[in-house]
């Protein structure tokens, strides 16, 4: 089973064999990276690459590592047992299975795609350093012991707002997504749309890295960014020329909401564009 | 098989452990890669090196070992003019010293100016020319009280005024992890469990003592979350004098990355001018202007600054006092600016307490902070702690 990108996924070499080593192995892989490079997607396109079932777990500053395995509804068990239900009896009718409980008892091998792990509690990743060992818990409320019938491979997104422990570390292997240099990135757009002009895709790329040089951005545009910008130039069938400015005159680039996501990015924007005027 | 490159790497300071090589050893025995040394290159490093920040350091290690290339000098340390190498350092007795006396910043400059057109040789020893090892103000490994410092290391009196090179600081890494726990121990008093917003988890014993009341029936209490809402921002002096702390402050920013829910880090030298930077090896090519990263962090955060605040009292009261470039307003409006808009603040010195007052650069940062400088030791962050909490 090896995994070799995908005709909507531009994958580099050293991506993929680091996903192929951590398919070979059955490891967790960690990917980290800028934001819209694609870290997420790389799950969604490995699982539909091998032809496996993807569980997903998106994580918040509240998730709890229990979550994941299960959870025990006390409260609904409590009502119950005021309304005279007979289910109270059986504690199992009140354990919530999570996504690596429905992973671990599947038939067949699944993905796992634990999506930013960095937004939980600094202790979130220690607690889940046996299950992705061993791949398997105990559930103290009916005193069983959950085994994954098959490995799981599990896939881990962070965005570096936290620094992992080392000992979870330790038990991952570990990819960063580089920013994608133009050539790679003009194969990206490529994949998204295959019909694009080439000269129009020109202008735009040229102006998509010259927007990423701006300092002071507070974030600067990604892949993602790029691709939605695109996808309304195209829409809006605007001509190559209405990109280039170069020297003639200075302007801001149509539809550049969609390339900058935060008002003092743009304000910030147009007022250098504003003062080059200015200077001319 | 191998292990001579697992040790290389070890010896190269990379935070690699057994099991992981062992994980290594695992994929090639499943046989991931052909018989590539690129690939190889790849597969080690998914296996071995766990943060992109040591890529770089991995990269030179593993180039190192396999091609024999030969580490480049001049990538950790900048070589300083050949004539301004220190050959020999001439001590001074303190009688000696005592008796140069303190020309003013003007003068000095003047002087320099001067100098440097006349001077045309290397030049050794002797109290008028350029050069090293002398007690002439100007060139380096000297001992005159405000001299001018060029190329080469500083004798260790610590008040060159002008440093005229381009350094290049070694990032602070953020690895450093024994030795912090005490200090994350301290920095934990900055948390502040602040229980507000949405109501998310069942209080368990608020419920049983109302359903008590109730006569049994039920009445479930609901209670909000806790969690971390401390910002900082955490600004870090590097290099110059900095040097000897380098390893407090490592040990105090890897603490700190791992305990807040907004941390941002800048980078400034010896004093706060126009510009910040993120990335020490970027420095010139990537800065901040300070008055963006005001903008841009609310009167919400609080500010710590790291510094021992060792420098000339020029660098801080003068405009164009600035080791680096012509700044055009002093290093204390800055601050004061800083203050201004972050009014809870702090500033922790790596230097011991009881050297303070001996130091007059020390003196005014004090003052413009309203005394809330503290030592860089547990005891120090704890106070600091204290009045960040106020």
């Amino acid at each position: 089973m090896r995994f070799a990108g995908s005709s909507n996924y531009v994958a580099t070499p050293d991506l993929m064999l680091a996903v192929n080593a951590a398919i070979a192995l059955e490891r967790p892989l960690l990917i980290k990276g800028e934001p819209g490079t694609g870290k997420t997607m790389l799950a969604e396109e490995v699982a539909a690459a091998l032809g496996l079932p993807l569980m997903q777990w998106h994580i918040k500053s509240t998730t709890k590592a229990q979550q994941g395995l299960y959870e025990y509804d006390a409260v609904s068990r409590l009502r119950d047992s005021q309304l005279g239900d007979g289910r109270v009896h059986d504690i199992a009718n009140y354990i919530l299975k999570g996504v690596l409980w429905q992973a671990f008892e599947a038939e067949e091998q699944t993905i796992i795609l634990i999506d930013e792990i960095d937004k939980a509690d600094i202790e979130f990743p220690n607690d889940l350093l046996r299950e992705l060992d061993r791949m398997e818990f105990y559930v103290y409320e009916t005193r069983q012991l959950i085994k994954a019938r098959r490995r799981p491979l599990v896939f881990i997104t962070s965005n570096n707002e936290k620094e992992l422990p080392d000992a979870f570390l330790r038990r991952c292997f570990f990819h960063y997504i580089k920013f994608p240099d133009k050539e790679t990135m003009q194969r990206i757009v490529d994949v998204h749309f295959p019909g694009i002009k080439q000269a129009l895709l020109k202008e735009a790329l040229q102006v998509f890295f010259e927007l990423r040089e701006v300092p002071g951005l507070k974030k600067k545009p990604s892949t993602s960014e790029l691709l939605d910008w695109l996808k309304l130039l195209l829409a809006e069938d605007i001509p190559p020329e209405a990109l280039r400015s170069q020297d003639r005159k200075v302007t801001v680039p149509p539809l550049h909401g969609a390339l900058l996501k935060n008002e003092q990015d743009v304000h910030l924007f147009e007022r250098l564009v504003f003062m080059a005027k200015q200077n001319r | 098989m191998l292990i001579d490159f697992f040790l290389h790497l070890k010896a190269a300071k990379l935070p690699v452990s057994t099991k992981e090589f062992l994980t290594l050893l695992e994929a090639l025995q499943a046989r991931v890669i052909s018989h590539s040394l690129d690939e190889f290159y790849v597969l080690s490093r998914a296996c071995l090196i766990k943060d992109e920040s040591n890529y770089d350091k991995f990269d030179r290690a593993f180039g190192g070992y396999f091609k024999g290339v030969t580490e480049l000098p001049g990538l950790d340390a900048e070589i300083p003019e050949d004539w301004l190498r220190a050959m020999a350092k001439k001590h001074l007795t303190p009688e000696e010293k005592a008796k140069l006396e303190k020309l003013g910043w003007d003068k000095l400059m003047e002087q320099l100016k001067q100098r440097l057109e006349e001077q045309k040789e290397r030049h050794q020893g002797g109290s008028k020319w350029i050069g090293t090892g002398g007690s002439s103000p100007f060139g380096n490994g000297g001992f005159h009280p405000e001299g001018i410092r060029i190329g080469g290391q500083s004798a260790g009196n610590r008040s060159a005024i002008k440093v005229w090179e381009q350094r290049e600081f070694k990032n602070l890494d953020d690895t450093v992890e024994l030795g912090t726990r005490n200090i994350k121990v301290a920095l934990r008093r900055l948390r502040r469990f602040a229980r507000e917003g949405a109501a998310e988890e069942l209080d368990l014993d608020g419920t049983i003592r109302d359903t008590a009341q109730n006569a049994g029936w039920l009445d479930i209490k609901m209670r909000p979350e806790r969690h971390n809402k401390i910002k900082v921002l955490l600004f870090l002096d590097i290099g110059g004098s900095m040097d000897d702390h380098i390893r407090l402050c490592e040990e105090m920013f890897s603490a700190a990355k791992s305990e807040f829910k907004h941390l941002e880090y800048f980078y400034f030298h010896n004093c706060v001018y126009d510009y910040v930077w993120r990335d020490n090896r970027r420095r010139h090519a990537e800065r901040f202007p300070l008055h963006d990263v005001m903008h841009k962090y609310g009167d919400d955060y609080k500010l710590i600054m790291v510094g021992d605040a060792t420098m000339s009292p020029y660098e801080i009261l003068q405009a164009g006092g600035s080791v680096e470039y012509m700044n055009e307003e002093p290093g204390a409006t800055w601050l004061a600016r800083l203050l201004e808009r972050y009014p809870k603040a702090v500033w922790l010195n790596p230097e011991p307490e009881r050297l303070w007052e001996y130091r007059h650069s020390i003196q005014i940062i004090r003052d413009i902070m309203g005394s809330r400088m503290f030592p860089l030791s547990l005891e120090g962050l704890e106070r600091a702690m204290r009045q960040l909490n106020k």
